[in-house]
């Protein structure tokens, strides 16, 4: 019994987990069809920040969950403005281009704090489920994802922005032809990924190994997630987290972290053999 | 991006001189090099004979098929692995360097029914090889220790498979081949593979696999399937990039899992975004130029090569988006045209105008 309390923490665990890795690179995605390459590092960039902004004395939950989101926003923007404006329209190469900052941005840190693990220590300390000790911070994870997806289904569903944001994905020209300039939207909704990309490093930072290649280890579970999830951004995300999650936090269970990222790949590849659209291209097709 | 396909009688020519040159450029480092270099630069020429042959593969998928094989790095390993392990348990290296080919083959046919079977998109294809990449990085990263064998062969982990044996002539174990002959072993593979996805891209197979690049719905309304075409150029492209594994692992004598890294399949869409996408001889130029940059760079450690890379890259798809041999070579065409226009204006002129 205590055992099975204790998978189903984990698995809760790995499902926000999942969601908190995969949001940004949807919000990119799903509102501008560009599949982000650089995601993992700006998951870096994030984890970086709170282990700098931690080591200056910031309070470490302004250190975790406010500045990561609000520095790798503003280096989303920047790169928006200077790299991915150019290239819209054309996937491809945005795929490329995301792939070369993603380099560039492992080198830079490299370059500036070197190839060394650092970290920061978990704020907050244990709880029993019966006769097993688990972590507070998972729920600390698990309150931020959902958090993170209620105040995006929030922003799409009940504000004026996010009405334009969704009325651009929908139709460009037509926003443009009512007056919105859809460029000033790309930017904002790349920045937003960028944020949220931010927010997941800061957050994972005191759980994993902060170094330049930290992004690696969660890319591909993101991209799995997404292409699970499908053209519905906030409900495609939850349910292929939920799904995936599920999957992964089994075998991991019973085998090992590493079999874990074989199994939810294996599934990824078997849903989208049935499903190529991911679960919301062919149910919950006009949530959002 | 995309190239030109049809070729009118005049661009057919040059093609076949560009092909004739290049295969004896080809030749004549095969037989040149070893008289003029020293063991060390020949060393070195044979890891670029490998990575060119890794850069021939990504061309050929991306440039020819249009299939955007991200994690071609993914092949290139299980290339390289497949050749250690086996080579490592039989001796004589004949089969393993079939096997070196086959492994990927079999694993680029099953992975490929899904993913063309399934009819996603260009970027999920993407996305999904990157992915598959990565995760072979993870699972053979995480091999350590004996009870990971596989016959007599220890896959050893983070830290790979040291000392695996070097070619050897069919039926002579024992009797491995020395620097000159890898050489001539990786720089023939080399040439012939380049011949051979020539022929493949000029028969019918070929110009179909550039038809359903060009429009697939098009390809598909003459009544060619083109799930069918996409997964067989996909599997010859896993064919040669697990070739280049094999001559990879002889190059080093040591394979570790960096090979499925995010970095190496990142290096050979470099090689042909740089050379030229929808040439052969882009990707080949494209390794050796990246790869001289790389080690140069690294010995005098002005520049982390990632950044480096990662500049090129962006730098390339924001400015030269079609690479350097197409540009070079319609620098080049018109030159001679404009001379050969000025001696005799009459039928090329009118070719140019086409």
């Amino acid at each position: 019994m205590d055992l099975a309390g204790l998978l189903a923490f984990n698995v809760l665990t790995g499902i926000a987990t999942l969601v908190l890795i995969t949001l940004g690179l949807g919000v990119i995605y799903g509102m501008m069809r560009i599949i982000n390459l650089a995601h993992g590092e700006f998951m870096m960039l994030g984890a970086y920040t709170a282990v700098m902004a931690s080591g200056a004395g910031v309070n470490i939950w302004i250190a975790m969950l406010v500045l990561p989101p609000l520095v790798v926003g503003v280096i989303g923007l920047v790169l928006e403005r200077t790299v991915i404006r150019f290239l819209y329209g054309r996937m491809m190469d945005t795929m490329l281009a995301t792939w070369g900052v993603s380099l560039g941005l492992i080198g830079l840190v490299t370059t500036l704090y070197g190839n060394v693990v650092r970290g920061v220590s978990t704020p907050v300390g244990s709880f029993d489920i019966g006769r097993y000790g688990a972590s507070l911070y998972s729920l600390v994870i698990m309150a931020t994802a959902l958090g993170a997806l209620a105040a995006m289904f929030g922003l799409l569903r009940f504000t004026k922005f996010g009405l334009i944001l969704r009325a651009t994905m929908q139709n460009p020209r037509m926003a443009a032809a009512l007056g919105v300039q859809p460029n000033r939207i790309y930017m904002a909704t790349f920045a937003l990924g960028a944020a949220l990309a931010g927010l997941a490093g800061g957050i994972l930072a005191p759980i994993s190994g902060v170094s330049p290649a930290m992004g690696a280890a969660y890319v591909a579970r993101a991209f799995i997630t997404v292409l699970g999830g499908g053209p519905a951004i906030i409900t495609g995300t939850g349910l292929a987290s939920g799904l995936f999650g599920t999957i992964n936090e089994l075998v991991s269970f019973k085998t090992t972290p590493v079999i874990g990222d074989v199994a939810l790949l294996a599934a990824a590849i078997l849903l989208i053999r049935l499903l190529p659209q991911g679960i919301t291209g062919r149910y919950l097709r006009r949530s959002l | 991006m995309t190239p030109t396909v049809f070729r009118p009688s005049g661009a057919g020519l040059r093609s076949a001189a560009g092909f004739l040159a290049t295969l004896a450029l080809g030749l004549a480092l095969l037989f040149g090099a070893p008289h003029t270099l020293d063991t060390f630069g020949l060393v070195q020429c044979t890891g670029f004979a490998a990575l060119a042959m890794f850069g021939l593969s990504q061309g050929f998928v991306w440039g020819f098929a249009g299939v955007m094989s991200f994690g071609q790095a993914a092949f290139l390993g299980l290339g390289g692995y497949a050749y250690a392990v086996a080579v490592l348990n039989l001796g004589d290296s004949t089969l393993p360097v079939l096997c070196a080919i086959a492994v990927p083959m079999l694993f680029a046919a099953l992975l490929g029914y899904f993913m063309f079977y399934g009819r996603i998109s260009d970027a999920y294809i993407g996305v999904i090889t990157l992915t598959v990449s990565v995760i072979l990085f993870q699972l053979v990263n995480a091999t350590s220790g004996s009870q990971y064998r596989i016959g007599a062969a220890e896959l050893g982990g983070f830290n790979g498979i040291p000392a695996i044996p070097a070619l050897n002539l069919p039926g002579h174990p024992g009797e491995p081949l020395d620097t000159d002959g890898i050489w001539y072993a990786a720089m023939g593979a080399l040439i012939l593979v380049y011949v051979v996805l020539r022929a493949v891209l000029a028969s019918r197979f070929g110009r179909v696999v550039v038809a359903i690049r060009e429009n697939e719905t098009r390809a598909q309304l003459i009544g060619y399937d083109p799930r069918l075409y996409k997964l067989l150029a996909f599997t010859i492209a896993a064919g040669v990039a697990g070739l280049a594994g094999c001559l990879y692992a002889n190059w080093g004598g040591f394979i570790s899992p960096t090979v499925f890294g995010l970095p190496m399949s990142a290096q050979v869409i470099i090689y042909v975004l740089v050379g030229g996408l929808g040439t052969l001889v882009g990707p080949m130029l494209g390794a050796v130029l990246i790869q001289a940059l790389i080690i140069t760079a690294g010995s005098q450690s002005v520049l982390d090569s990632n950044l480096g890379l990662g500049l090129v890259l962006v730098g390339f798809v924001l400015l030269v988006p079609q690479g350097l041999v197409p540009v070079l070579r319609g620098l080049s065409w018109r030159l001679i045209e404009r001379r050969a226009g000025k001696a005799a204006p009459g039928p090329l002129a009118t070719e140019t105008a086409r």
